[in-house]
C-alpha cells in the first residue's frame, strides 16, 4: 500500500461557536500523486489548504502530513516592489537562521529555481512588472527553493489565460511523475482535475466531502450537485488517442431558461 | 532596470557613511564658539586614541571643552536617536505594510512622554527620569500589546488600532499632568521636554541611552531580512514557515525599546522616522536588507542636520521636535507623491 503524504480525519473548522465552514471532512494524498480539490466559492478550500499547511488549528480532526510542504498562494499583489529573484530567495526563509541573511548558496538555489521554471532571465526584474502567468511561474520557484516533498496550490490557475493554465497544469505534472512530488490543488475548473488529477475531492456540501480516484468521482451527478449547472464528460478522440473533458451545459438557451427561472 | 540594482543604491551605505562622518565634523566644528576643522579632527582623534598615539595638544582648553564635553556627547547622541528612529521606521513600515506608519504607531512614544513629564512633576532627574520615560514606553507597549489580543483574528490592525487607544490615553494624560502642574516651576519644563531638545545632552545621558539604541539596532539590522518576509503579508509569511506573531511582537518590541530610549533623552521627536524610510526608499530600493542600514545612516544624517539648525539658526535654540515637523511634514506630502510608482506598489 502506498504511502500518504496527507491524510485527515473529521476535520472541521468554525470560525465561531458552531458556525461551522465545513465539518467531518476525510482525505488523503497518496505519495506521488495528485489531488484536485474542488468547491464552490465560499466552501472553505483556502481554510482547508490552511489547515493541511499547519497555518490555522482545526476546530476538530487531525491532519497527519509526511515531508515538508510548501504553498504557492493564489495570485496576489506585494506591497513593495521586490526583484524576481528577492522574491523567490524568500522560499528559503526557513532554511536561514533568524538573525541571518540569505547566503550566496541560497540566492543559487533560487537562480537555479528560475531556471527550472524558464524564468531566469526575469531575475533582476521587477516582480510587479510581470504579467499573472509570470508571476504564478515565481511564485512556483518560490515555492520549489524550499526542495520540498509536498507541494499545496490554492487555484494555481485562476486569473491565467488558456496558454499559461495549460503551463500550470505541465508543471504539475512534472512534478508528481518525473519529480516524485505529491501534489495538492484547488481549482473552479474541473476539467483541470479530469487533466492532471489522479484523485478529487468534491467539497459538496459544509458537512459532507466526496474523494477517491478521478474516475469515480468526478461524474456527472456529482458536479451537478457541486455547482448547481449541468455538466456533461465528453469522450473524443485527438491525435489518434482518446480524450476526455468536462464542459457546463450553458447553451444561450439553457442560460436565457436559467435566467428566467 | 529596477531602482534597487541601481549602482546608486550599491553606493548608498558607503556614501551614507561618508556623509553622516562628513557632518558629524561639520556639527562638532560650529557653535557660538566655532572650532578650526582641523583642531576638531586632532581634538577627536586625542579623545579616542590611547595617550601614546594621540596627536600633540596645540588646541586650546576652551576649544577641547567645547568640542569634547559639549558638542561630542550631543553629536553622537543626537546620531543614535536619529539612526534608531530610522531603523525603527523603516521595519514597521515594511512589516506593516503601510507607508503612513512611524515607530510612535504603537503609543510608545506617548507613554514615554508621560512617564517623562511625570518625573518631571516629581521632582526625578538624570537617571530617574530616564528610567520613568522608558518605563512609560514599555507600560504603552503592554498595554497596545493587550487590546490588540483582545481583537478577534489577530493581524496588524487590532495592533494599530490598540496604539492609537494607548496614544490617545497617554496623550491626555499629559494634559492631565501639565494642567496640575506648577506653571512657574514645572509646566515650561514639561512643554519643553515635550516639544523635543536635545540641548541637554550629556555623557551620562549618552551611557544610559546607547545600550537599549545600541542593542535593539543591533538586533533589528540582524532581523531586516525578516522584515521582507513580513512585508508579504500573515498568509504568505507564514506558509514560508515563519512564526508571524512571534517575529512581529519580537520587532515591535525591540522598536519599544529605541523610541523609549530616544525619548526619554530627548522628548518628542516626531517625522524622523516616517519620513526618513521613505526617502532612503527612493535611493536604495524596497529590499529591506538594504533599506534598514541606509535608512540608520540617513536618519543619524538628518537628525544630525536638523539638530545643527536648531542651535545656531537664532540666538536661542530652537526645538528640534518643532524643527523636524515643520521640514518633515512638506517633505512627507512631496515624497509621498512622488513614491506613488516607486517604492510603493499601488497595481
Amino acid at each position: 500500500m502506498t504511502r500518504d503524504a496527507i491524510a485527515f480525519t473529521g476535520l472541521g473548522h468554525a470560525y465561531r461557536r458552531d458556525e461551522w465552514i465545513f465539518r467531518g471532512y476525510h482525505g488523503r494524498l497518496a505519495k506521488g500523486r495528485i489531488m484536485a480539490v474542488l468547491g464552490p466559492n465560499g466552501c472553505g478550500k483556502t481554510t482547508l489548504l490552511r489547515l493541511l499547511l499547519g497555518i490555522a488549528a482545526p476546530t476538530e480532526g487531525q491532519v497527519t502530513i509526511e515531508g515538508k510542504a510548501a504553498f504557492v498562494p493564489q495570485l496576489f499583489q506585494v506591497g513593495f516592489d521586490y526583484s524576481v529573484l528577492d522574491m523567490v530567495l524568500m522560499g528559503r526563509a526557513a532554511k536561514v537562521a533568524l538573525l541571518a541573511q540569505p547566503s550566496r548558496r541560497d540566492e543559487e538555489a533560487a537562480l537555479a529555481a528560475l531556471d527550472r521554471v524558464g524564468m531566469a532571465d526575469f531575475a533582476s526584474r521587477p516582480f510587479h512588472h510581470l504579467s499573472g502567468g509570470q508571476r504564478q511561474m515565481v511564485i512556483f520557484a518560490r515555492a520549489l527553493v524550499s526542495a520540498p516533498e509536498i507541494m499545496i496550490l490554492d487555484e494555481p490557475s485562476s486569473a491565467l489565460d488558456l496558454r499559461n493554465q495549460a503551463v500550470i497544469l505541465e508543471r504539475m505534472a512534472m512534478l508528481a511523475h518525473h519529480d516524485g512530488l505529491s501534489v495538492l490543488f484547488t481549482t473552479h475548473h474541473p476539467h483541470h482535475a479530469l487533466s492532471v488529477a489522479d484523485d478529487v475531492l468534491l467539497m459538496l456540501r459544509p458537512d459532507h466531502a466526496v474523494s477517491g480516484p478521478v474516475a469515480d468521482i468526478l461524474t456527472e451527478d456529482n458536479l451537478r450537485q457541486l455547482y448547481g449547472v449541468p455538466l456533461k464528460l465528453l469522450g473524443f478522440e485527438h491525435e489518434g488517442r482518446p480524450h476526455r473533458t468536462l464542459a457546463p451545459v450553458l447553451t444561450p438557451e439553457v442560460i436565457l431558461e436559467r435566467g428566467r427561472s | 532596470m529596477s531602482i534597487s540594482s541601481s549602482s546608486l543604491a550599491r553606493l548608498a551605505v558607503p556614501l551614507l557613511s561618508l556623509s553622516l562622518l562628513l557632518a558629524m565634523l561639520m556639527s562638532l566644528r560650529i557653535g557660538t564658539y566655532p572650532v578650526p576643522t582641523l583642531t576638531v579632527a586632532r581634538v577627536v582623534l586625542a579623545w579616542l586614541l590611547p595617550a601614546g598615539m594621540a596627536p600633540a595638544s596645540d588646541w586650546s582648553e576652551a576649544e577641547w571643552v567645547a568640542v569634547t564635553i559639549i558638542r561630542l556627547p550631543r553629536v553622537l547622541l543626537v546620531c543614535l536617536a536619529g539612526a534608531g528612529l530610522g531603523l525603527a521606521g523603516a521595519a514597521l513600515q515594511g512589516m506593516m505594510r503601510n507607508p503612513l506608519v512611524g515607530p510612535d504607531i504603537v503609543g510608545i512614544s506617548a507613554g514615554a512622554a508621560f512617564g517623562g513629564i511625570l518625573a518631571i512633576l516629581l521632582d526625578f532627574s538624570g537617571p530617574a527620569m530616564l528610567a520613568a520615560a522608558f518605563a512609560g514606553g514599555m507600560v504603552a507597549l503592554a498595554l497596545a500589546w493587550t487590546l490588540s489580543r483582545l481583537g478577534r483574528g489577530g493581524g496588524v490592525l487590532p495592533l494599530v488600532l490598540g496604539g492609537i487607544i494607548v496614544a490617545a490615553f497617554f496623550t491626555a494624560l499629559n494634559g492631565l499632568l501639565q494642567y496640575v502642574a506648577d506653571p512657574d516651576s514645572k509646566l515650561p519644563a514639561m512643554v519643553y521636554w515635550l516639544i523635543g531638545s536635545f540641548a541637554a545632552a550629556s555623557i551620562d545621558k549618552l551611557v544610559l541611552v546607547a545600550p537599549p539604541i545600541v542593542l535593539a539596532g543591533g538586533l533589528l539590522l540582524a532581523l531586516r531580512w525578516r522584515v521582507n518576509l513580513l512585508s508579504l503579508g500573515e498568509l504568505d509569511a507564514a506558509s514560508l514557515g515563519i512564526r508571524v506573531e512571534r517575529l512581529r511582537w519580537l520587532i515591535i518590541a525591540l522598536v519599544a525599546m529605541i523610541v523609549a530610549a530616544q525619548v526619554s533623552a530627548s522628548g518628542m521627536v516626531g517625522w524622523v522616522g516616517l519620513v526618513v524610510p521613505h526617502f532612503t526608499r527612493m535611493l536604495v530600493g524596497p529590499d529591506h536588507r538594504r533599506l534598514l542600514p541606509a535608512s540608520a545612516l540617513f536618519g543619524a544624517l538628518f537628525l544630525l542636520m536638523m539638530d545643527d539648525v536648531a542651535r545656531t539658526l537664532a540666538s536661542q535654540e530652537l526645538p528640534i521636535g518643532v524643527l523636524t515637523a515643520v521640514v518633515g511634514t512638506p517633505v512627507f506630502a512631496f515624497l509621498y507623491w512622488r513614491l506613488q510608482a516607486r517604492g510603493w506598489n499601488n497595481d
